[in-house]
């Protein structure tokens, strides 16, 4: 066959496949969005004017933005930076088939790691120390995976429930060093301020031009978007990332092609463990600039990362986006409180419908299957006649 | 008046006409063989039959008259009974308890098993099957448990039988032993459809024989009228050769060498107790074997999948008992699965990656961990082409090919790599009849070009036509080695149910076997 050819062919076949993969979960946000109006509308409220404080609350107005204020903008992205980090830590485990889903205790790992090196190296130029910070945050992360992963690779135990454990176990330990030997002087419950040389910028130092008011996004969310694009690659065009997506797909196939299932699940799990690292790390130096006791503060942007890599499809560069739709609801979700008198909850609704109608793609593609089918089917009568 | 008439049965699956307006009469005390390739439409049409699948067309008539059968019960209740390729019987219940499963005769609401297995008993004499009622069924061979099967049906008052595939599992010697009870059968009044893709069960066994090929039916005819050879052409489309045309082998230095090896199966049982054996370049040696008999261990164990307890593999005398299945690649062995889909390919995988699988790592596919697509894909392109993979592009997902050409793809993947040793285990499972002499052909080509091939099979005619040597795999232990002279299916069938080779049967070469201790 002609080269050309093949290269339609392949063309549509990326279309599709684009197509394909995005459609369920925007059919999913939409859905979601639609049951939220009706409770909305139950509930004696105004479904529009409450979507329009939302979007006005995480995107701002033509308005301000014409002044330079992206403040509301801001404030979305950076609440969708440690979902991204987050999202992607989880994306890469599914990839081999893992649920990390206690991905949040290497987060927290990765926040002590960096409340830590950030107080040990607020000396040196960021340029030196905040680099350094990361890498160390995320390899504390991937060491708090590690345990679990060795323990997935050399008896079988399952990664949800040691995960979840080590996440538990994360959780208290820096509970206690926030309490005791990193502890603020001026109050409980959190680390001391870190020096302004280890802070990410924020994008307003970056771009003052453009950004003319203060902003909450910082340096973290272009990270993450270089790390989406970079764990995309290593996914898709090296050995590692092949291994990876064999074991996910099918062990027994990647097994019989030379690929050790012990080891890629190792590495996967320890990937996975970093990026959940340098989620809590971009938290503590981009935007609170100290650690708070998570018991307290409940943040949980482990488990949001669940909820972000599935809307993504486990698609790295796709999770940039899925973060930024739940950074946006997040901050949306005051405003909406404020102007059209609903309570923020009907988010966390939204929320876990999207989840859920992500989640029972199986029967979505049902339909449209059996919707072909019969079109098929009618087609194949009017060929006969 | 025929028992049995289908009309015009259309049957549509998203994408394919299953059945189109298949049209098929069965006559009292007949017995017609459904012939076609694997994908023809004959299992749909039985299902139809059987009530488990709706038709979206078509109209079948039971003793002249129109009936709407929607359930398998529907089917039982107008006298319809199928006997599936793989059993339905629950292993831990006696033969008289899995025949009354679902119809249990009962008084007073006691089951009544003494008159169960009295008729049990009757209909088992009547028809010849010699089952014992009250044995378990997880301790019947596999050719009792179908006569179970075909027991069943007739309990449940079967006049017309299908069996669909049924001679897939058995030996020779219990085909024609099934053949004699069908043939009684058809004496006692019964009609029988017999669904097979094989040609010589058509020929000894069937009244007629109706072909199908894609959906339709392309030809009627009887043993009589025909041959093998014109069976097969109705079936296929166009002139297939059926014998494989192979010179004499020129076998060179040994490339593969089994001692002593023995290995656990998934239970931890032993499956391989002491097996030896050795294969040498340029020739092709097969096992052939009913099921279960230690052929998948020890295929996995030569591969690396599966660790010995005791005794050695080596190639080319390079011990390789221990090593993982990279090593084993590395070390020139080449390995298609019995299971294509799930230890062959990555169905998610397109094929591109599928055929690099197995060289991820090394040059000239990748170097220092990033992987060449351009190398690979170009690899690809050739492989393709050479193997005849029919695909629009190498980006197309491997689980979207046909059967076929899924094992091409693996075909190509291996040999493609030159490895010194082929293990193929089944290698053509589940093909049709022009993929399976497209593979035949490779696997000679690739003997005739210095190759070392070890191939196991159930199927007997394949072992037939293509080993040079065989061995006949018996409980974990080599029952007998055959030159491919001296072999034929009842000599091969003999040692694959046990008989030993002290019993006046042609002993093992001592120059390729170790004798393995406690054979008889």
């Amino acid at each position: 066959m002609s080269e050309t050819h093949e290269a339609s062919v392949v063309r549509e076949n990326l279309w599709m496949k684009a197509l394909r993969t995005a459609g369920v979960p925007l059919l999913s946000v939409v859905l979601a969005m639609i049951i939220g109006s009706i409770i909305i509308k139950a509930s004696g409220m105004d479904p529009l004017l409450a979507w329009g404080a939302l979007l006005k609350g995480a995107f701002g107005s033509p308005d301000k933005w014409a002044a330079g204020n992206f403040r509301e903008f801001g404030d979305t992205i950076g609440r969708a930076t440690p979902l991204a980090f987050a999202g992607l830590a989880l994306a890469f485990g599914f990839r081999a088939n893992l649920f990390n889903i206690g991905a949040n205790g290497q987060l927290l790992l990765g926040s002590i790691t960096a409340a830590w090196l950030g107080l040990v190296l607020a000396g040196l130029p960021g340029v030196l120390s905040i680099p350094m910070i990361l890498i160390g945050s995320a390899l504390a992360g991937a060491a708090w995976a590690f345990i679990p992963a060795i323990l997935k690779a050399k008896v079988g135990a399952h990664e949800v429930i040691t995960t979840m454990m080590f996440s538990w176990i994360g959780l208290y330990l820096t509970s206690w060093i926030i309490a005791a030997p990193l502890k603020d002087a001026a109050g409980n419950s959190q680390t001391p301020m870190l020096a302004q040389s280890v802070w990410l910028p924020t994008f307003d130092k970056i771009l003052p031009g453009l950004f003319r008011t203060p902003v909450n996004a910082h340096l973290g969310f272009v990270i993450a978007v270089v790390l989406a694009v970079v764990v995309w690659w290593v996914l898709k065009r090296t050995t590692l990332g092949y291994g990876v997506r064999a074991v996910g797909f099918n062990q027994w196939a990647a097994q019989n092609g030379g690929i050790s299932i012990a080891k890629t699940t190792v590495y996967a799990l320890c990937i996975s463990g970093a990026l959940a690292g340098l989620a809590g790390a971009s938290e503590v130096l981009g935007t609170n600039h100290r650690m708070f006791d998570e018991v307290s503060a409940g943040s949980g942007f482990g488990f949001t990362g669940i909820a972000v890599a599935l809307l993504a499809k486990s698609h790295p560069v796709a999770v940039v986006f899925s973060a930024l739709l739940f950074g946006a609801l997040s901050a949306g979700a005051g405003m909406m409180q404020l102007t059209a008198n609903v309570s923020d909850r009907i988010i966390m609704i939204v929320q876990a419908l999207i989840i859920f109608f992500v989640g029972a793609e199986t029967v979505i593609t049902w339909f449209i299957k059996r919707r072909q089918k019969r079109a098929l089917e009618e087609k194949g009568a009017t060929d006969v006649a | 008046m025929p028992i049995l008439e289908l009309r015009d049965i259309t049957k549509i699956f998203p994408g394919v006409r299953a059945n189109d307006g298949v049209s098929l009469r069965l006559e009292r005390g007949e017995i017609v063989a459904l012939l076609g390739e694997n994908g023809a439409g004959k299992s749909t049409l039985m299902n139809v039959v059987y009530g488990l699948m709706a038709p979206d067309g078509g109209e079948v008539f039971v003793d002249g008259a129109q009936v709407h059968i929607k359930t398998p019960r529907d089917a039982i209740a107008l006298g319809i009974g199928m006997v599936h390729q793989h059993f339905m019987l629950v292993q831990t219940l006696t033969v008289t308890e899995n025949i009354i499963l679902g119809h249990e005769p009962s008084r007073f609401g006691v089951i009544d098993l003494v008159s169960a297995r009295s008729k049990v008993s009757d209909l088992s004499t009547r028809y010849g099957l010699k089952v014992d009622p009250d044995e378990r069924v997880a301790d019947l061979s596999v050719g009792m448990q179908q006569r179970v099967e075909i027991l069943k049906a007739l309990f449940q008052g079967a006049r017309i039988l299908i069996l669909d595939e049924p001679t897939a599992v058995l030996t020779p010697q219990e085909v024609r032993e099934l053949f004699g009870v069908v043939r009684s059968l058809v004496a006692e009044g019964l009609s029988v459809v017999l669904i097979t893709h094989k040609l010589d069960e058509v020929m000894g066994v069937a009244d007629r024989v109706v072909v199908m090929r894609d959906g339709r039916v392309v030809g009627e005819t009887t043993p009589a009228e025909t041959d093998q050879v014109g069976l097969a052409r109705m079936m296929v489309g166009r002139d297939v050769v059926l014998s494989v045309d192979k010179a004499p082998s020129k076998p060179g230095e040994t490339v593969l060498e089994v001692r002593d090896l023995a290995v656990l199966d998934d239970r931890r049982l032993e499956a391989l107790r002491c097996i030896s054996l050795v294969v040498r370049a340029g020739e092709v040696v097969g096992i052939a074997g009913v099921d279960g008999n230690g052929q998948r261990e020890l295929v996995e164990a030569i591969v690396g999948l599966r660790k010995p307890t005791s005794g050695s593999i080596s190639l080319r005398g390079k011990d390789i008992t221990h090593a993982a299945p990279h090593a084993t690649i590395h070390a020139g062995v080449s390995h298609v699965p019995e299971d294509r889909q799930r230890r062959g390919l990555v169905l998610e995988f397109d094929l591109a990656e599928n055929l690099v699988l197995g060289d991820q790592s090394d040059a000239p596919y990748a170097s220092a961990g990033i992987m060449h697509g351009r190398v690979i894909d170009e690899t690809a392109r050739e492989r393709i082409a050479d193997y005849d993979v029919r695909t629009p592009s190498i980006r197309v997902l491997a689980g979207n090919l046909s059967g076929g050409n899924q094992q091409k793809l693996v075909l190509a993947r291996e040999m493609g790599r030159d490895p010194d040793l082929l293990v193929a285990a089944q290698p053509t499972r589940g093909l049709d009849v022009g993929a399976i002499e497209f593979v035949h052909r490779r696997i000679l080509a690739e003997r005739d070009s210095g190759k070392a091939i070890l191939l196991v099979s159930m199927e007997l005619d394949e072992i037939m036509s293509l080993s040079d040597r065989i061995l006949v795999m018996y409980e974990g232990r080599v029952a007998a080695e055959l030159s491919s002279e001296e072999a034929d299916a009842e000599r091969i069938g003999y040692f694959m149910t046990g008989g030993s080779n002290k019993d006046g049967a042609p002993l093992q070469k001592p120059a390729t076997t170790v004798a393995e201790g406690g054979a008889s």
